[in-house]
């Protein structure tokens, strides 16, 4: 690898560094809308199975190649700009939910080495990140101009912003454990076998994080900012085409990002349940040792329990979302950091180390 | 550790029971709600003990410097908390009668108390300011607490604007001191500014602002615009609450800040608090006599108070400081009783705050007539009262100190001064009722009261024991 | 010069431009978008010094949440501010006062010679979060808790201040709601199978 690497470096001098930090880019983020594209496909079949229907199965072979029609699709609608809308805001609104989205991917190990920032407060940094796709929702709702898509935002920017302190919390949880911000370093900590992954002492944490993370998604049965019964569609009312397609690249992605990061945080990442599997090497290449395969894996089980619940529950009504995570998670998380705090100065510490 | 926890003992407690009334207040009918006040009272006696328990002649210096624990906050913390304790007695039934006997009353006065608390022990700008945020924070929301009528509305909002404004200013004052001189610790300014370290120029801006944002929590002119409304608007129970406990705090800081922190500036700031002790005295005495409200003269009389009080503090010796200790505690135990006999006085829908409803009070109750006569004599200076000594302390300071001139204003006001209060003495013995509704008040009430004017009578005559203990507290304090 | 010192500029034109729009914007939505990207910018700023917990900590809180309900509060409201800009003029000779006197102020402190403190000093070694944190929780364990108190202060003034509860209201409580069994609901009747007659 270095040695084809190496001539190119030489060859571009000083630029070498944007340049390969953009080719990382490119090399994560292009997986990562095929991932998105299909994920979308694979929803609609779990709910089609899950409702004893056959889901999308015309275009392609198996219906593999749906999320490309649809996309397809997308490109070729018009977008159509409401009378008195704001065109600025309402064009930068999509723009501001899939950046974060993004960018929040820059400190996420999917292996030992393979990170574009390994930085130090990287959990800091992605709750940031993630905190600020709410813009993109308000600002939609804000600039289309119509009521509908008004109290879409304003619903979704308070439930957003009282789910994320549920969710801070959660991980203030993890990062006494691992005794660091910084991923890598958290995965690390819970090497040793499927029984030292964090999710079995901070299990409830492990279900707040989850449900708080439907909920920032405005996924099901949290999806009160769309609330198609009530409110139409909410803030993306007035968008279509591509306009639209990327308010929902934007909610998978935040998706795919819970899931990568509740892997990480607490499944082990890419650590395989069995250490021992690590042994199995054929030619020093273990296929089920350490690596991206058990990342996978966890983060599909992590999207699955999403597609699970979004077909299982009806959605709450807005003062029952509100009452969750005000009065139930975060009285709950905080008793939780008293508890593995005062647990971590009696004799049982190594247990929540 | 366990010295340092030792030294914010008093205050861990009250920031404990704070905590715990809150919750408890939750689980209380608004029937019972006195379980709530006692459980305060309590508290309070609680802490009382512990500043009283703890107490120790050698100064202590906690949580790297932020805290010092020294005879000066002892004295201070113990009159701040018997003064808060008095104020809900008195108050009770007034609040009872206002829908204002609720718990988060309580539970913001002992907030209050708390920054007072941290104001009166604090060893840098940083706790002085926190302190100082934490007292001004519930008062503000105190004074707003009765919200069915706008003047409360209007006074807080008053009180809030320009109290962001001095807190702004105080903070603009101590970065610049603190750009200077490389710290804010309090010691280590004081290390600097006496060593002639820093640049003048900065120190001197710097000075400026701080002197404004003290000016302006004392209520002294310039900066006493908020003083009259404020004690109009808000509900006499929190203008109790203003005008007596907060004075303390206020010395305290005023006190660590520039005779403590800032001693080598000595020079400046006297001559800044001549200005303000003078026009203090003269406005403060001069517009009182105008006012027909009684909330509203007794603010102007505390403006010319703590110009007063201020002359003490420019003789910048010990002897001065100890006056103008004195002179604070003096004035706090007054105002309580002033108050006091106003909320006395005061029932369900009535608020016996104009000058007129003293009139004839001798007819209705001899007793409270003389409880108010001892009262104003005092604030005027009337031997052989508290106020009189107090006056005559400081006095004395400010004449060793050579500054004569100031002393024969500050006569000359007092006797203008005296003026409104025998004014009011004589509604009260020489004029016909106007209302000759009985008074009626709980026993508690009254007992306390009548021993806190009683009191004035009795350390008017026997001043040497609160002196010594203030002569104590100034000589043994860290500052 | 050095890339870091161009981003530098970058960014500082980015933050002093946007601090423009704050105030001059007619719009208040648009005015508070500005102050956000100001302060992202200032954060992008802090990062370039290598304050990395801190300017993540600004995002986070100001960007984050803040703003985020400075944003709500402007929508809902309908400030009209050509109102409020109506005396723009009448306040100007003061305002530039102030503001002439507070610049005069600067630059005497300035000229007068380098203040004391110097410069504010090299980074710890490692993690500046655990620097921090160590500060904070150490040497400034005192005054970081009574800034906690003095937010629960806040807490308190605030619903003291604005919660009524309102006689005759009617309020659903989801609580209960939620706590509701199929058995308080739904009655099950055994009820047999009915001939037809004939």
């Amino acid at each position: 690898m270095d040695a084809l690497i190496a001539p190119v470096r030489d060859l571009l001098g000083p630029a070498w560094l944007p340049v390969w930090t953009l080719v990382k880019i490119v090399a994560l983020v292009v997986p990562l809308i095929i991932g998105v594209a299909y994920l979308t496909f694979w929803e609609r079949k779990v709910i089609g199975w899950m409702q004893v229907r056959i889901g999308p199965n015309r275009v392609g072979p198996w219906g593999l190649l749906q999320p490309f029609a649809d996309t397809a699709k997308l490109m070729f609608k018009e977008i159509v700009v409401p009378t008195g809308a704001n065109r600025y805001l309402f064009f930068i609104a999509p723009m501001l939910a899939i950046g974060p989205a993004v960018a929040a991917w820059a400190v996420v190990p999917l292996t030992d080495t393979l990170v574009i920032a390994d930085i130090n407060a990287g959990l800091l940094y992605i709750i940031a990140m993630t905190s600020m796709g709410v813009y993109g929702i308000i600002l939609a709702g804000w600039a289309s101009n119509s009521k509908y898509a008004f109290l879409g935002a304003l619903r979704s920017a308070a439930q957003i912003v009282s789910y994320e302190l549920a969710m801070g919390f959660a991980l203030v949880a993890v990062l006494m454990c691992a005794n660091s911000l910084n991923l890598r370093e958290i995965v690390a900590g819970q090497e040793g076998g499927a029984a030292h992954w964090y999710v079995w002492p901070l299990l409830p944490m492990f279900v707040v994080y989850i449900v708080s993370g439907i909920a920032e998604t405005n996924r099901h049965p949290f999806d009160l900012a769309e609330g198609e019964s009530e409110i139409v569609a909410g803030f993306h009312v007035e968008y279509s085409g591509v306009a639209f397609a990327v308010f929902f690249l934007a909610e998978y992605m935040s998706m795919i990002l819970i899931a990568v990061l509740a892997s990480v945080l607490f499944l082990g990442g890419w650590l395989s349940p069995f250490p021992q599997l690590n042994d199995l090497a054929i030619g020093g290449f273990a296929p089920l040792g350490d690596g991206l395969l058990w990342l996978g894996v966890k983060m599909a089980f992590v999207l699955l329990i999403f597609l699970w619940v979004r077909a299982t529950f009806p959605r709450y009504r807005y003062d029952q979302v509100m009452r969750l995570g005000w009065k139930v998670f975060i009285p709950l998380t905080l008793v939780w950091i008293g508890f593995i705090g005062t647990m971590m100065q009696t004799r049982f510490a190594p247990m929540f180390h | 550790m366990k010295t340092e926890l030792n030294a914010i003992l008093p205050e861990i407690a009250v920031l404990v029971s704070a905590c715990v009334i809150l919750i408890a207040d939750l689980f209380v009918p608004q029937a019972k709600r006195h379980v709530s006040f006692w459980l305060t009272q309590f508290a309070l006696l609680a802490t009382i003990w512990i500043v009283v328990a703890t107490a120790q002649v050698a100064p202590v210096r906690a949580f790297s410097g932020m805290v010092v624990d020294d005879m000066l906050s002892d004295v201070l913390k113990l009159f701040a908390l018997v003064a808060v304790s008095l104020m809900l007695f008195y108050s009770r039934a007034y609040l009872m009668a206002r829908g204002l006997f609720r718990g988060e009353m309580f539970v913001l006065t002992l907030f209050a108390l708390l920054g007072m608390m941290v104001m009166m022990s604090a060893g840098s700008f940083l706790t002085v300011y926190l302190g100082l945020e934490l007292m001004s924070l519930s008062l503000y929301a105190l004074v707003a607490m009765q919200r069915d009528s706008s003047a409360p509305s209007e006074a807080a909002m008053k009180y809030f604007v320009l109290g962001a404004l001095a807190s702004g200013m105080l903070l603009y004052g101590v970065s610049m001191i603190y750009g200077a001189t490389g710290s804010v610790d309090l010691d280590r300014v004081a290390e600097a500014t006496l060593g002639g370290q820093g640049n003048r120029t900065l120190l001197a801006f710097g000075l400026v602002f701080v002197v404004s944002g003290i000016a302006f929590k004392l209520g002294v002119v310039p900066y006493h615009m908020w003083v009259p409304d404020v004690y109009h608007g808000a509900p006499t129970a929190v203008t109790l609450l203003i005008g007596t406990a907060p004075k303390l705090a206020a010395f305290a800081f005023t006190l660590r800040v520039l005779a403590g922190a800032l001693k080598g500036l000595e020079f400046d700031w006297q001559g800044m608090l001549v200005v303000l002790a003078l026009l203090s005295m003269v406005l403060g005495n001069l517009v009182a006599i105008a006012q027909s409200n009684i909330k509203r003269m007794l603010a102007y009389s505390t403006i010319a108070n703590m110009g007063f009080m201020l002359m003490g503090f420019l003789a910048a010796d010990l002897n001065g400081y100890s006056a103008a200790l004195f002179y604070t505690v003096a004035y706090v135990l007054t105002s309580l009783a002033s108050f006091g006999v106003v909320l006395l006085l005061s029932r369900e829908g009535f608020e016996a705050d104009l000058i007129e409803d003293f009139r004839g009070l001798n007819r209705r109750s001899p007793w409270w007539a003389f409880i108010m006569l001892l009262v104003m004599f005092s604030l005027a200076g009337v031997p052989p009262t508290l106020g009189f000594y107090a006056k005559f302390a400081v006095l004395e300071a400010a004449v060793n100190q050579g500054f004569v001139w100031l002393a024969v204003v500050a006569v000359l006001t007092s006797v203008v001064g005296a003026f409104y209060y025998l004014r009011i003495v004589k509604l009260m013995y020489f004029d016909d009722p106007v209302d000759d509704s009985p008074i009626v008040a709980r026993g508690d009430a009254r007992a306390l009261l009548s021993a806190n004017g009683i009191a004035l009578l009795v350390l008017g005559i026997l001043p040497q024991y609160l002196m010594g203990l203030c002569t104590l507290a100034v000589t043994q304090s860290y500052f | 010069m050095l890339f870091s010192t161009a981003v530098f500029y970058v960014f500082a034109a980015i933050l002093v431009f946007a601090a423009l729009c704050v105030i001059t914007v007619r719009n208040p939505v648009h005015a508070a978008l500005w102050l956000v990207l100001s302060f992202f910018t200032a954060a992008a700023i802090w990062l370039l010094l290598g304050a990395e917990f801190l300017a993540i900590t600004l995002v986070l809180v100001y960007v984050g949440a803040v703003m985020v309900l400075f944003l709500f509060v402007i929508m809902m409201l309908d400030v009209n501010f050509e109102d409020l800009r109506r005396d723009f003029r009448s306040y100007l000779p003061v305002g530039a006062a102030v503001g002439l006197l507070v610049l005069l102020e600067m630059v005497l402190v300035i000229v007068a010679g380098t203040a004391g403190a110097g410069s504010a000093g090299s980074l710890p070694a490692g993690s500046n979060t655990q620097a921090l944190g160590r500060l904070l929780y150490v040497d400034y364990v005192y005054p970081f808790e009574l800034a906690a108190v003095l937010l629960l202060v806040a807490i308190v003034a605030a619903i003291a201040l604005t919660y009524r509860r309102r006689r005759g209201a009617k309020v659903q409580d989801p609580g209960a709601q939620v706590k509701v069994r199929r058995e308080d609901r739904v009655r099950l009747l055994e009820m047999p199978a009915e001939k037809r007659d004939g």
